[in-house]
């Protein structure tokens, strides 16, 4: 099991640090939280397609399967429009400092954002190709069911990171990243046996490691955008850093 | 002359205790003022070509720079950013004592070129500013022809004797300030007669004429259009190749483009020196954000 370490959050100043409503310019401050809440808007978007998608592949479900592929359409659009503001932004205001970081971080995990919801997609196809196999199967179900869980809980504290500013949030996503690649590789050795064991079911059980192989990446994405949270608000780059160094980085100041 | 600076550190820190007025107009900057406790960053280099160490700078009663410690490295470009008002301009006129012509102005501290204290009473100004030259807000070219307005330094300061040389370092000191081409053909004409942007180049070639070891800048660009400063700017990074510069600036993006490192003012304090990349995507204090954002002017 993941386990989140619910002590620790960001303190207050450093949330309230990034004062995006303090510039001279009001038109400015609109166009920053307009920024960040358009970013967090996608999120949410997002977020209901990982957890639309892993619902149709547990239920076999495939009209729910086909709304997260009719939602990829809406996310493509918002991964365009949020590019478009973030190079106003750079155009207008020329922004520095934690504005710069701000712009910068948005462009990265906007471009996350949209590859968890190809993730998704790649789910959901999964998900009505094990439909038209014939229905549920047990096999391999108990690894997806524990990893979607563990992935989806990432995403949103990501998300959550990223609104509260909260440095320690988003570390918590590294850390449980970590944990999620060791179960994909346990869940993949299981997989394997079954299919060594039963090679009728190969096709099938291919099927669930894809959407694992989806549910790892996704994670993957989720770690990527907490990393920018943290570059967003310490200005420290901790992306191929060792778990143990970005604690002592964070502790730093 | 540093204990003494020690002093007015004290004095300063009970004075930023009580924000004035004009401050309590923007609710940010006005707590975090009381959080200036000395430079953040990297004020010091190893082998400065510019020490200066408790530089306090008086205007009359009032004081305008606080105890600045910082070193100027060889051929670096530094530049001094900050609100108006918080100094920069008056400690970039200490570095060549262009201070003393104002008379109700006071320095104390210690600054060093090349290890030798310019501050001491029996040196002359006039070398002292041929080593460090000065080029102003305001293009101020002599009322005198093109070639007049550069000959003038090398000749006073009796660097050259030959007229051909004199025409040599003419065209040479045209040629680095990026000018020659605009002006070989009418070099007996006026210099007043410049564009505003030829004018400022002409400035420059003035300066660099008698060869100096440093040259400040206060606010070079600010007449300018456009083109004309990202000549100007051009023109820094080659002359950077040798001389050391300090340029005052009121464009946060000019400092950017041009310098290696950058030094934020505030209040008449010096509150960080970093470099110049460091500075605009992860400054070390609060106040240098809060300006370099824009959150307070």
């Amino acid at each position: 099991m993941v386990i989140f370490d619910e002590t620790k959050t960001g303190d207050k100043s450093e949330m309230d640090k990034m004062h995006l409503d303090q510039h001279i310019s009001q038109q400015f401050n609109d166009d920053l939280e307009q920024l960040r809440e358009h970013l967090l808007a996608m999120g949410g978007i997002v977020e209901g397609q990982v957890e639309d998608a892993v619902r149709a592949i547990e239920t076999a479900d495939t009209g729910l399967a086909e709304k997260v592929l009719q939602v990829e359409e809406q996310v493509d659009r918002e991964e365009i429009e949020l590019d478009e503001e973030c190079t106003a932004i750079l155009v207008r205001r020329q922004p520095a400092a934690s504005d710069l970081r701000l712009v910068l971080m948005v462009t990265k995990a906007n471009r996350d954002l949209e590859r968890i919801g190809d993730e998704a997609n790649k789910i959901a196809k999964m998900a009505i190709a094990i439909s038209d196999q014939g229905g549920t199967s047990p096999r391999g179900y108990v690894e997806l069911r524990h990893i979607a869980k563990s992935v989806q809980k990432m995403v949103a504290m990501s998300l959550d990171a990223f609104a509260r500013f909260d440095v320690y949030e988003a570390f918590k996503v590294v850390q449980a990243d970590r944990q999620v690649d060791q179960e994909y590789r346990s869940a993949m050795r299981e997989l394997m046996t079954y299919m060594m064991e039963d090679p009728r079911s190969i096709s099938r059980v291919m099927n669930i490691i894809w959407a694992l192989r989806a549910l790892e990446r996704i994670g993957d994405h989720a770690r990527n955008i907490s990393e920018h949270v943290i570059y967003l608000v310490r200005g420290m780059d901790v992306r191929h850093t060792s778990l143990q160094e970005i604690e002592q980085k964070l502790e730093q100041k | 002359m540093i204990k003494m600076a020690e002093d007015v550190k004290d004095e300063q820190k009970m004075q930023s205790a009580e924000p004035s007025a004009a401050e309590n107009d923007s609710a940010g900057p006005q707590d975090m003022s009381a959080k200036i406790q000395g430079t953040v960053g990297r004020p010091f280099v190893d082998d400065a070509k510019i020490k200066m160490r408790g530089v306090n700078v008086f205007y009359g009663e009032k004081q305008a720079v606080f105890a600045v410690d910082l070193d100027i490295k060889e051929n670096e470009v530094i530049s001094m950013i900050g609100p108006s008002g918080c100094g920069k301009s008056t400690f970039l006129r200490c570095i060549n004592r262009m201070n003393d012509t104002i008379d109700i102005c006071r320095v104390e501290g210690s600054i060093q070129l090349d290890g030798m204290d310019i501050y001491e009473s029996k040196l002359d100004v006039v070398p002292l500013r041929a080593r460090v030259g000065m080029v102003f807000q305001k293009p101020n070219p002599f009322p005198k022809s093109i070639y007049d307005n550069v000959a003038y330094g090398p000749k006073i300061h009796g660097l050259v004797s030959r007229k051909s040389d004199l025409d040599e370092v003419v065209e040479s000191s045209l040629r680095r300030a990026g000018l020659w081409d605009e002006v070989k053909d009418r070099l007996d004409s006026p210099g007043t007669g410049l564009s505003g942007g030829q004018q400022q180049r002409l400035c420059i070639a003035r300066t660099i004429a008698v060869s100096p070891e440093v040259i400040l800048m206060d606010e070079p660009c600010s007449a300018l259009d456009p083109i004309a400063t990202a000549k100007i700017e051009e023109l820094i990074a080659e002359l950077s190749e040798n001389f050391t510069i300090a340029i005052v600036t009121h464009s946060m993006q000019q400092a950017a483009r041009v310098s290696h490192r950058t030094a934020y003012f505030h209040l008449g304090n010096l509150v960080e020196v970093n470099e110049t990349d460091k500075v605009f995507t992860n400054p070390d204090h609060d106040l240098t954000e809060a300006y370099i954002t824009g959150r307070f002017g």
